[in-house]
């Protein structure tokens, strides 16, 4: 059983995940954040792999992402740094990264390495299902790594029963149409949108991402879904306190 | 079927498909699933070759150029986008797109541009059909391009630049994208390239086609033989060569050249030459080839032709360019530039950058006394003026000493 379904088993709510872009603010900072987050009782990671051109994201990933490509972060020194803590962590990592990345780095060897140094999961929110279907579910099962589908208010019903099949992590439900980045507040709309989603029943774990930012946000969230993801708040604090503070950063909002 | 057509699932050959967020998914399988059917409807076609003819001024004329086929040896005709109204062949693609919107019911039109002609293209016909229009373009290329951001806005238009990056097309694309992904249910991207996810580089092909439907009419009018021996269009994303290669793909007696901007020079580190830099791999939602490291991130690319500086080609070209059906050649900024002030003095007509690099590839190749070539003049040369200028003076200050 992968941590992360041991997880959801022991915790099924309220679970906090939080996503970090590696190599920022500072090159070797992956560590430190990593460490700090699960020392302040984040239920899981995500590991943003920082690229030049990341479609899905908003500004303050982007920015983090350029700033740390130019520290000189790269999916070797990532591995490199994830493997020189893999004893010392417990809480499930998650790799989200964009296609183009796996696919130039071969994907053959991408899955070698996360499952070398302990990544169960992956995010790759521009692969087409059809290509995971095809061509990666096989070779991501055979390093014991599960993939993550997003689902937005305009995804279906019926794709949504799909992806939900699919599933053997968790189902990133993005909270509003929108790039990654913080609003600030949780509309009625965006509450209808998850209980309509809570309608159909679903098997999976359903978590939350994309304007979390506080604890009235996460707190509204976790009254429907199971967790949520916050991601361009820490980035942003990250980037403005360095890496001294994710205590008191997390504990403010979980 | 053509081997150079798009297959069932959006494919040219391994290039293609649709690599995109599940944000933009509902958006991009909508006009999937309609564009064929509007394109190919009564109502579509009759407005597009009614727009074309009475406001764009199509057909463009296929144009024998004395001097230069003097010059290079050859029978060389200039096919005549330049003549457009807004000064290119993109409003072949914008006028298409604007109608396949309405359909759908759109209100809200957002565009990228690199040289400002698609963008410019784009406020055009979104003032004729009274739509809102947004413009991303690269902060750099706003710079170098002023007299198009001038009309985008005098256009109605609203520019917004594009800081990330290169702060170019590449970045201007990102940003258009993210908008499209926060506004998905009223907004229509138009693209301005054979580039996207499907269906939009068979979408803009289709549209774009008419290039090459008049040249196959015009020529035999002209020379009696509806196919010329060559074909020589510019390469950034690749719409102008889609559209003129497009009826000629089958035809393998055509030999199909595209060129690149290769910038300073094909290995200087500041090219623009896709497909000798680059390998497979994923942008702006499409498999094909592309400029990128070891690790996947996107090279920036350089050209002094902002509507080539690209660095990925649309996924027909690296077709193209991997079956060898197309020959792919580059020309750098100076041979690009000494090919506009050739065609200048010899014909009389002040060529884009961009297409530019198409001319200054005459010199580089072989060719017959009898050899029929169609070089497709995608467009006019007043946006770069400002660049020529440079050139003239420099030019002039050379001739001093």
């Amino acid at each position: 059983m992968s941590k992360l379904t041991k997880l959801f088993k022991e915790k099924p709510n309220r679970l906090c995940s939080v996503y970090f872009t590696s190599g920022y603010p500072q090159l070797n900072d992956t560590v430190t954040v990593i460490k700090g987050l699960e020392a302040a009782g984040v239920d899981f990671l995500e590991v943003g792999l920082p690229y030049s051109d990341p479609m899905a994201d908003g500004p303050t990933i982007q920015e983090s992402s350029s700033i740390a490509l130019k520290n000189g972060i790269n999916l070797d020194v990532i591995f490199n740094q994830l493997e020189t803590i893999k004893e010392d962590v417990n809480i499930p990592l998650i790799a989200m990264g964009y296609f183009n990345q796996v696919v130039r780095y071969g994907a053959e060897r991408f899955c070698e390495k996360c499952q070398l140094v302990g990544i169960e999961t992956l995010v790759l929110p521009d692969m087409p299902m059809i290509e995971y279907e095809t061509t990666y579910k096989a070779l991501f099962a055979k390093y014991g790594l599960s993939n993550v589908f997003l689902i937005t208010p305009q995804t279906s019903e019926e794709r949504i029963k799909k992806i939900d099949d699919m599933t053997d992590a968790f189902i990133y439900v993005v909270a509003s149409s929108s790039i990654t980045g913080a609003k600030g507040s949780i509309s009625t709309a965006q509450i209808d949108y998850f209980n309509r989603i809570k309608s159909y029943n679903l098997k999976s774990t359903l978590i939350a991402g994309f304007g979390i930012s506080s604890r009235e946000t996460f707190d509204t969230v976790c009254e429907h879904v199971n967790g949520a993801i916050i991601g361009s708040a820490f980035v942003k604090h990250v980037g403005v306190n360095g890496v001294d503070e994710i205590d008191a950063f997390v504990k403010a909002i979980i | 079927m053509s081997e150079f057509q798009v297959d069932k699932n959006g494919y040219y050959g391994q290039f293609g498909g649709a690599y995109i967020p599940e944000l933009l998914y509902p958006n991009v399988k909508e006009l999937e699933d309609n564009y064929l059917d509007i394109i190919n409807s009564d109502a579509f076609q009759k407005e597009y070759l009614y727009l074309l003819k009475q406001y764009v001024g199509r057909p463009t004329p296929l144009y024998y150029a004395p001097n230069l086929s003097t010059k290079y040896g050859a029978h060389i005709y200039l096919k005549r986008e330049d003549l457009n109204h807004t000064g290119a062949h993109k409003v072949n693609n914008t006028i298409g797109q604007i109608l396949i919107a309405k359909h759908l019911g759109k209100k809200r039109i957002i565009a990228e541009t690199g040289a400002g002609q698609h963008g410019v293209a784009t406020a055009t016909v979104c003032a004729l059909m009274n739509l809102e229009c947004i413009v991303f373009m690269g902060e750099v290329d706003i710079k170098r391009q002023a007299p198009n951001v001038a009309r985008m806005k005098m256009l109605g238009a609203k520019v917004v630049p594009a800081t990330s990056g290169s702060k170019t097309l590449k970045d201007a694309t990102n940003e258009a994208i993210r908008d499209w992904i926060q506004h998905p249910e009223e907004t229509y991207y138009l693209i301005g390239s054979v580039v996207g996810p499907h269906p939009y580089p068979d979408m803009v092909a289709r549209l774009q086609a008419i290039i090459s439907e008049e040249i196959k009419w015009q020529l035999k009018e002209q020379t009696g033989k509806e196919n010329p021996d060559t074909i020589i269009a510019c390469v950034g994303g690749g719409s102008n060569a889609a559209g003129a290669f497009y009826h000629y793909m089958d035809d393998k007696d055509v030999d199909l050249v595209a060129v690149e901007a290769a910038g300073l020079g094909v290995n200087s580190g500041e090219s623009a030459a896709t497909s000798q830099l680059g390998q497979v791999g994923v942008i702006h939602g499409s498999k094909t080839i592309l400029m990128q490291d070891e690790y996947g991130q996107i090279v920036e690319p350089y050209s002094i032709s902002a509507g080539l500086d690209y660095p990925g080609v649309g996924p027909l070209h690296a077709h193209l360019f991997q079956s060898k059906r197309g020959t792919f050649l580059n020309a750098t900024d100076q041979e690009a530039l000494d090919a506009a002030f050739e065609l200048t003095k010899l014909e009389g007509i002040i060529p884009a950058l961009e297409t530019s690099h198409a001319l200054a590839v005459l010199g580089k190749m072989k060719l017959d006394k009898d050899q029929v070539v169609v070089i497709n003049l995608s467009g006019r040369g007043d946006k770069d003026l400002e660049t020529y200028i440079t050139e003239l003076d420099k030019r002039e200050a050379r001739g001093n000493e």
